[in-house]
């Protein structure tokens, strides 16, 4: 941060106006690539069907295992099917996962700590030692928990990685809440009369936003990084589904011999949960510099 | 101090009974009979009784819970279903193997974490700076099951230094270990850089260089330990990070720790041999952060606990 953006005689408009925003987001290099990144992976999502060049469930054994070169650009996988199009198929997965798990938590996660942080005493303190229980897995150990409880499979997955993001999001917005609601504007509120419905949808929520804009993209990040080491442990999505973790855990019988099966999914996982980072971190410095996550 | 830790201690146990319950809860939801499931498809009506009966599964959930809590009292875990073994056994025959992958872990990353990002604050905008924010950007979004299949197919098919799984020589232990220790590296290296970089402004620090304190000095001794606390903190939140992480890394590096046993568990329907691992990694969790918490006092002796 420069010294001139520090001068208390900066009027607050210019912090807050979707504007200036932008541009401070625009000057953030690595920022502008996890923007790239993960509009790169939403088109991927889209157009599946146009962009990939084979059905990815096709199988050609007598391809299988083939190297990368002209027949199959990435590959062949051990039933001969088309890497490329996994790979593409599987970013659906993979964000399918990522944006229905975040939703869950971000749903769960407003209502507790919207609750705990306002109501606060009793009801505070019953909720957040509730969640305490959930912080006490260790991490990973809860979701499979929950997938082996329920059985593996696309559903069950996704909703294991939302109950596992959730406690985060309660914290997090109970924290905002907290410190909202002292807020001279709340007062003025209830001052007027105003119920507390009002208050909360009106007046506490809408300046939560912004940290709940910055924690979905980093969550959206583990919950990506989640699903794929569920499925790699086979207790995720199952196959034919083409999902990247569970292409990495296939592929690792044959890493002596085709080592590109197990290892190019592993790099789509990466990339993508890079890019979400990226812009989680980057939307965190360009909307609220000062905010601690 | 010594109310404060019983505090602290007498805290810990409601956790860890809502963390009992929700296992309990949890496996209470797989759909059918376990018994019926665990026995499979020949079992006579007759033997799923039998089973049920000695599983306790005929007992309502609250009574299940009573029993296994006060079974945990006196230090017993049950018996597992498939082996019969005691789930203690089981579970101590594993443990020591985990603990190991565990503390090399642990020790790699807060060496190589710390290390790197004083370094990288040190010399801020420098090549090797950018160099280490952008592995450490990497490091954090690898999965780490990838991660250790990469250095397999490098160091162990490829240049032929390390052996690709088990356990036994020190040389089993290196690929493992650091495969479990990429993410947490990255995250100290992170945390240290930006913690360091903060320190590194405060008065007392210009003090310091301007009383003539070597370059080298001031950082280990003046600016290191006042660094360290959201270190300390963020070491404790990884702490979780690397119980679970070990379940991938000893899938993948065939490691005969209690991740291992755990998804053997889930595949064979173990249900007590889960409960009793999944309550074992928790409860090392929630003792690591509280001596995390201790540690506040030494490392800043204006935290009083009251």
């Amino acid at each position: 941060m420069s010294a001139e953006t520090r001068l208390p005689t900066q009027p607050v408009a210019y912090l807050s106006t979707g504007a200036a925003m932008w541009k401070r987001f625009r000057r953030n290099r690595l920022a502008l690539m996890g923007l790239v990144i993960v509009t790169l992976l939403a088109c991927a999502a889209v157009f599946a069907p146009h962009l990939a060049p084979a059905d990815p469930a096709k199988q050609a054994l007598q391809d299988k295992r083939m190297p990368p070169g002209a027949k199959y650009r990435l590959g062949a996988d051990e039933f001969g099917r088309d890497i490329v199009s996994r790979l593409i198929y599987g970013s659906r997965v993979a964000l399918q996962v990522g944006v229905v798990s975040v939703l869950i938590a971000l749903a769960l996660g407003v209502a507790l700590g919207t609750v705990a942080g306002y109501a606060g005493g009793a009801v505070d303190e019953v909720l957040m030692r509730s969640l305490d229980v959930l912080l006490a897995f260790p991490y990973l150990l809860l979701a499979i928990a929950i997938v082996s409880a329920l059985g593996p499979g696309l559903q069950n997955t996704i909703l294991a990685v939302g109950v596992w993001a959730t406690p985060g999001f309660a914290r997090v917005i109970r924290g905002s809440v907290l410190s909202i609601k002292e807020q001279e504007y709340v007062q003025a509120a209830r001052a007027i009369g105003a119920g507390t419905a009002r208050i909360v949808l009106r007046h506490v929520l809408p300046n939560c936003i912004s940290i709940v804009i910055v924690y979905s993209a980093l969550y959206m990040a583990s919950a990506i990084l989640l699903e794929a080491a569920l499925s790699f442990l086979g207790l995720g999505v199952q196959p034919p589904t083409p999902s990247w973790g569970l292409m990495v855990s296939t592929g690792r019988d044959f890493i002596t011999i085709a080592p590109h099966i197990a290892t190019l999914p592993g790099l789509a996982i990466a990339v993508t949960v890079l890019g979400f980072n990226l812009l989680g971190d980057g939307l965190r410095d360009a909307l609220d510099p000062k905010m601690q996550l | 101090m010594t109310r404060f830790l019983l505090r602290r201690i007498l805290a810990m146990i409601p956790v860890l009974l809502g963390v009992i319950l929700l296992i309990m809860v949890t496996i209470n939801l797989i759909p059918g009979d376990p018994a019926a499931l665990m026995l499979g498809e020949g079992a006579t009506p007759e033997m799923v009784a039998k089973l049920r009966a000695s599983l306790n599964l005929d007992q309502p959930l609250p009574v299940r819970y009573v029993r296994y809590v006060g079974n945990l009292l006196r230090g017993d875990l049950g018996r597992s279903i498939r082996e019969g073994r005691r789930v203690n056994d089981e579970i101590g025959d594993v443990w020591p193997a985990t603990a190991q992958l565990g503390l090399s872990a642990l020790s790699i990353a807060v060496v190589a974490g710390v290390v790197l990002g004083i370094t990288s604050a040190r010399w801020q905008y420098s090549l090797f700076d950018n160099l280490v924010r952008i592995a450490s950007l990497f490091g954090l979004s690898m999965p780490i099951f990838w991660t250790g299949i990469v250095l397999i197919v490098v160091f162990s098919l490829w240049l032929g230094w390390f052996p690709a799984g088990g356990r036994g020589s020190w040389l089993h232990m290196v690929l493992p270990a650091v495969t479990l220790a990429l993410p947490t590296i990255a995250m100290l290296a992170r945390i240290t850089r930006s913690t360091m970089l903060d320190v590194l402004r405060e008065d007392y620090i210009r003090t310091a260089r301007a009383k003539g304190v070597t370059t080298r000095s001031v950082l280990t001794r003046h600016a290191l330990r006042n660094a360290l606390i959201p270190v300390v903190t963020v070491m404790g939140l990884q702490t979780g990070q690397l119980l679970g992480g070990a379940v991938l890394t000893e899938t993948v590096f065939s490691w005969p720790g209690i991740g291992r046993m755990l998804v053997r568990a889930i595949f064979a329907r173990d249900y007590v041999l889960l409960q009793g691992g999944v309550l074992v990694l928790a409860a090392t969790f929630v003792v690591i952060n509280l001596l995390v918490d201790l540690s506040y006092a030494y490392l800043d002796p204006r935290i009083t606990y009251r």
